[in-house]
């Protein structure tokens, strides 16, 4: 319970620290810390591989990205200035959107736990970590990804799959997509001489 | 006694281990090039140089701690424990020696090379920090440089795991060692093999894969404006770092602690045999960096990208259809 308290706190200061600093780093800093956290949370739910992959995927490929981009292009740059306060203007909608929100959590939290504790037995398997057959184990979390869930799993990778295409599209060559090999030639051409122009 | 003084304790030890090991091996790598280039090494400080070491922790102590003017103090200041506590907080999961009891680890982690990885893949965070944050031209460029290529090359790394993963149907690392009492891994898995180890150098950022700190081109590259204890931190980092990979190495590729060559009947103690594979694995490194030059970026990026990485997967797809259609 104390390691709930301590992790929560941990989670809620460094979310607060992440979306009001005026560095852009900073906010990366306090974003892997609350990453840091959440993982440390997921194991004390005993869900082990959710917390591995949350590290490896969100902290050591998502965020090192958006530092990667951010240290590239503030360094040396001030920090933001604060602008006029918009808080008052947009008050009444926050506190409906707010709300709706708190409702549909509340909603979703009695669904769970109404269903969750309806067909589990109290010897259910949660508890010590390590075994297949274990809530969270690397071993079921597998077989769950590749049989139940394999319709979303792919489609999941196809999506990605586009992204991706898409991006090389869109930045991979110096020209954008075009009909024929030709119509490229004279776009890059264009390019070039726009480039030698913006130089002098 | 309660398991957190037991932890405890054990931790206090491997840390002591490790930052033993670290000033030890520092002095072999001298020791070492000093003899590829036919010269002595250090050999001043103690007999044959064995107080070199502590001369130089000396030094770095009583060194000044500057922090340039146009720095961000705070993250210039955090960034290379960012790098040390990820360096050393490895070693909490990896296996010594077999053990029933867990004598030799601290914990027994089922998803033991995933939660390697994972720690693995927050270093990057404190040399990408620590570049940004001195404030000045080489620093940046090497971070730079540094974020991209660990993060090129840890996929290959990763997937050199995989096959590892497959073929002893289990991610923990005890487990892992354990599959390979008859045959070791290096054998089925010798593309993963050597995919690894070259992987597990550009990791380490050392030559030939050491465009991060290219002394030629960027001074120091990261740590050009890290002095005293806090590039002390840094240099302890890289060394524990190459350590866990040999460790890695031995443990994944080597059989860990089984003895090789069907010598159980000597009767060695398996940490020995682990510590051997992990001697050969540093000095591997060492004969790298006296014999190698360094790699052009962009061959860098090439190579992982387009050689390591297809053959990395290559690797993987005809593991998995072998153990898919005979078994493990």
């Amino acid at each position: 319970m104390a390691a709930f308290w301590i992790l929560g706190i941990t989670l809620i200061g460094s979310a607060i620290w992440c979306i009001t600093n005026t560095k852009p780093v900073y906010s990366v800093v306090a974003l892997l810390l609350n990453f840091a956290a959440l993982a440390a949370m997921y194991l004390t739910l005993n869900a082990e591989f959710l917390a591995v992959i949350q590290m490896i995927v969100y902290s050591g490929a998502i965020l090192i990205l958006f530092l990667f981009v951010i240290a590239l292009l503030s360094s040396g740059v001030t920090p933001f200035s604060v602008g006029p306060n918009k808080l008052p203007r947009i008050g009444i909608p926050a506190v409906v959107v707010l709300l709706i929100a708190l409702g549909f959590l509340t909603y979703a939290v009695n669904r769970v736990t109404a269903n969750a504790f309806a067909n589990t037995s109290p010897t259910s398997p949660v508890g010590p970590v390590g075994t297949a057959g274990v809530f969270g184990s690397v071993a079921d979390f597998g077989k769950a990804l590749f049989t139940t869930y394999l319709l979303p799993f792919e489609i999941t990778a196809l999506v990605l799959m586009v992204a991706v295409i898409g991006v090389i599209l869109l930045a991979g060559d110096q020209a954008p997509y075009v009909a024929s090999q030709k119509q490229a030639e004279e776009v890059r051409r264009e390019m070039r001489e726009a480039i030698l122009r913006g130089g002098e | 006694m309660p398991d957190w003084i037991i932890i405890l304790i054990k931790s206090a030890i491997l840390l002591l281990v490790v930052v033993t090991t670290f000033a030890y091996s520092m002095l072999a790598e001298r020791k070492v090039l000093g003899w590829m280039q036919l010269r002595p090494g250090p050999n001043r400080v103690g007999p044959w140089g064995l107080m070199q070491p502590a001369a130089d922790a000396a030094k770095l102590i009583l060194k000044e701690d500057l922090t340039p003017r146009t720095a961000d103090p705070l993250i210039y200041r955090l960034a290379p424990f960012i790098s040390l506590l990820t360096a050393f907080s490895v070693y909490a999961i990896i296996p010594f020696g077999a053990s029933s009891a867990g004598t030799w680890a601290i914990g027994n982690v089922n998803a033991g090379i995933l939660f390697l990885l994972a720690i693995t893949s927050i270093g990057v965070y404190g040399i990408t920090l620590g570049g940004w944050a001195s404030g000045s031209k080489y620093p940046l460029l090497g971070s730079v440089r540094a974020t991209a290529q660990m993060i090129s090359y840890e996929l290959g790394m990763s997937l050199s795991f995989i096959g590892v993963l497959i073929l002893a149907g289990t991610t923990s690392l005890d487990g892992i060692v354990n599959a390979q009492a008859k045959w070791w891994f290096v054998v089925p898995q010798f593309i993963g093999f050597i995919v690894y180890i070259i992987t597990a150098v550009a990791e380490t950022n050392r030559v030939p894969f050491d465009l991060v700190e290219a002394e030629t081109e960027l001074v120091a590259g990261f740590h050009t404006e890290y002095s005293g204890l806090r590039f002390g931190l840094f240099f302890i980092a890289e060394y524990v770092n190459m350590l866990t990979v040999s460790c890695i190495a031995s443990l994944l590729f080597l059989g860990g602690w089984n003895a090789p060559f069907g010598l159980d009947n000597l009767h060695v103690p398996g940490v020995i045999w682990f510590i051997i594979k992990v001697g050969f694995f540093m000095f591997f490194y060492m004969w790298l960096r006296a014999t190698l030059p360094r790699f052009r970026y962009d061959r860098l990026m090439a190579f992982g990208w387009k050689f390591l990485l297809p053959l990395a997967t290559l690797n993987l797809v005809v593991t998995a259809i072998i153990v898919a259609y005979m078994g493990h």
